[in-house]
């Protein structure tokens, strides 16, 4: 392999990764919340692509204009999720509300199909970004410059608002102590429901990226999308927001190298996440920067 | 200030509380003293809106409680230092007591507070930049009393502040709770250590099994025969 093809390689698999983390950053959050799998995550990421479509290709709203509206609106979405799916049942045992999510996944999924149809739909990627420079003898599209660029300003903006103001402060207070942060004076709805929707937020402009550089999108693209990125979480540390961007990084580059190294096992693609999943379990099960927390008594 | 009425508060059908009444007055430190399960912690919980109660009323200056979401009782100045300090390990010390201040917009005034409570407990202003989850378990209570304290409360209740903690650090404890109230937060203080607690307590009130069995001033109750034998480990014949 030379060293431009593998430069290459690495460019796509950072670029993947890139979107792997922005998608896992959410699941991991809620779960720092919450202590649940969103399962309707990947779905929600999947309604992303389609809320897209429509701005630009049915309402023929400019894409600068488009792509902060589905932000807004994809955020709303998994706060909407929230409020009907969790917050009712919060108090049951974890097993309902896991029941809880996976039925808010399957029926986003199967709304989508009932409401937009199965057919996959293209993508309508405005080609500034879609373009191919040439940079030495490799093409690349300028997109995957672009998701880096975009998912690490994203990243310092996420822990800025987490670690420097009051609303990620409390935040983080929820996520230690629910009852204890409601004496201090923090609405706990409030705060969870904001945990959601910028989980989502950062799920869309994931998913904005991922529809340009993959520009087919159909019901089911969350699927596999939203499994390998729980499993990101889980192997960076699901409850670190640090761990899920190492792990969608470790996900993203891994697979892209997997297929370029050993293509016959591109059929295996997508196993190479489940692998990686046993194997960290097996291992670390609490992930890369998990920690078990000591209680002082 | 604040008035309890017949309050009582069932887990799954076993009554914790079987109708207690209460009263507290501004500007006054008063004790709940009794055994473990007597339902102390329990009342501090129903009046923070924990807990939900089967009947009975509460009021804080004529305002029905029972009505208020817990997250609004920082704004009307009523905070709890709860049971086993429940400090948020992951934050610093600082956090923990801007956190305290989260209801408060008045940016000037929460300085000044932080500068009451460093002068309280300066040991908090020496770690002020340390995970919370790394200090003592002494230096963990005064940080809940601190946190609390940045509320600004007018009513500070405190559930066992003095667990655990080695008898130096309870004196300490104490010292520090008459301090406060001094200055003008009125108290209301839950104790197994029923001897400190009455000594400090303009009233007391003993708790058993979901009752109030006796009421008066510290004083009294620290004389009382009967608490003497139950709670301060002295035989009757010694008197």
């Amino acid at each position: 392999m030379t060293l431009d093809l593998f430069l290459q390689h690495l460019s796509n698999g950072i670029s993947l990764g890139s979107l792997y983390a922005l998608i896992a950053i959410g699941y991991t959050m809620v779960y720092g919340v919450l202590r649940l799998i969103n399962f309707a995550h990947g779905d929600i990421f999947m309604m992303a692509t389609y809320f897209a479509f429509f701005g630009i290709v049915t309402f023929r709203i400019p894409w600068f204009i488009t792509f902060p509206l589905v932000l807004v609106l994809t955020a709303a979405l998994g706060m909407t999720v929230e409020a009907v799916a969790y917050r009712p049942i919060r108090e049951a045992p974890k097993i309902s509300i896991l029941i809880s999510a996976i039925g808010a996944s399957f029926f986003l999924e199967n709304l989508t199909i009932v409401l937009f149809g199965g057919v996959p739909k293209p993508f309508p990627a405005p080609t500034l970004f879609t373009d191919v420079v040439q940079v030495g003898t490799v093409a690349i599209q300028k997109l995957t410059f672009y998701i880096p660029i975009v998912t690490v300003l994203s990243l310092l903006a996420l822990l800025y608002l987490i670690n420097k103001t009051k609303t990620g402060m409390a935040m983080r207070a929820v996520s230690m102590d629910q009852e204890t942060a409601r004496v201090m004076g923090i609405n706990i709805n409030h705060t969870i429901a904001f945990t959601f929707g910028l989980g989502s937020f950062l799920a869309a402009v994931g998913g904005i990226m991922w529809g340009m550089k993959f520009p087919q999108i159909q019901p089911l693209m969350g699927v596999i999308p939203g499994l390998k990125c729980f499993i990101a979480a889980v192997i960076g540390g699901i409850g670190n927001i640090g761990g899920a961007v190492i792990g969608g990084f470790i996900l993203g580059i891994g697979e892209i190298m997997l297929v370029a190294f050993l293509p016959n096992l591109t059929g295996y693609r997508d196993a190479f996440a489940f692998v990686l999943l046993i194997l960290i379990l097996l291992s670390k099960p609490t992930g890369i920067l998990g920690e078990k927390t000591a209680e002082k008594v | 200030m604040l008035k309890i009425e017949d309050l009582v508060v069932a887990y799954g059908g076993i009554e914790a509380l079987k109708g207690i009444s209460l009263e507290v007055e501004e500007g006054k430190i008063i004790t709940l003293v009794g055994a473990n399960g007597a339902g102390k912690s329990t009342t501090l919980r129903t009046v923070m809106g924990l807990v939900k109660p089967v009947s009975g009323r509460i009021f804080f200056q004529e305002k029905d409680l029972l009505a208020e979401k817990t997250h609004h009782l920082a704004q009307l100045q009523i905070t709890l230092v709860p049971e086993g300090r429940r400090i948020f390990p992951k934050l610093t010390v600082m956090e923990n007591l801007r956190i305290g201040a989260y209801c408060r917009r008045d940016e000037k005034e929460i300085k000044t507070d932080l500068e009451w409570v460093f002068s309280l407990f300066p040991i908090l202003q020496e770690r002020s930049w340390q995970l919370a989850g790394t200090l003592s378990g002494g230096e963990q209570q005064m940080l809940a009393v601190g946190r609390a304290l940045m509320s600004r409360p007018r009513l500070l209740m405190m559930d066992e502040p003095s667990l655990g903690l080695a008898p130096l650090l309870v004196k300490e404890i104490f010292r520090i709770i008459k301090e406060i109230n001094r200055q003008g937060v009125t108290i209301l203080l839950i104790e197994q250590n029923a001897n400190a607690a009455l000594q400090i307590a303009d009233r007391g009130y003993v708790m058993e099994t979901g009752r109030i069995v006796l009421e008066g001033s510290g004083r009294e109750l620290l004389a009382n025969q009967e608490v003497k034998a139950a709670y301060l480990g002295k035989r009757r014949d010694q008197g």
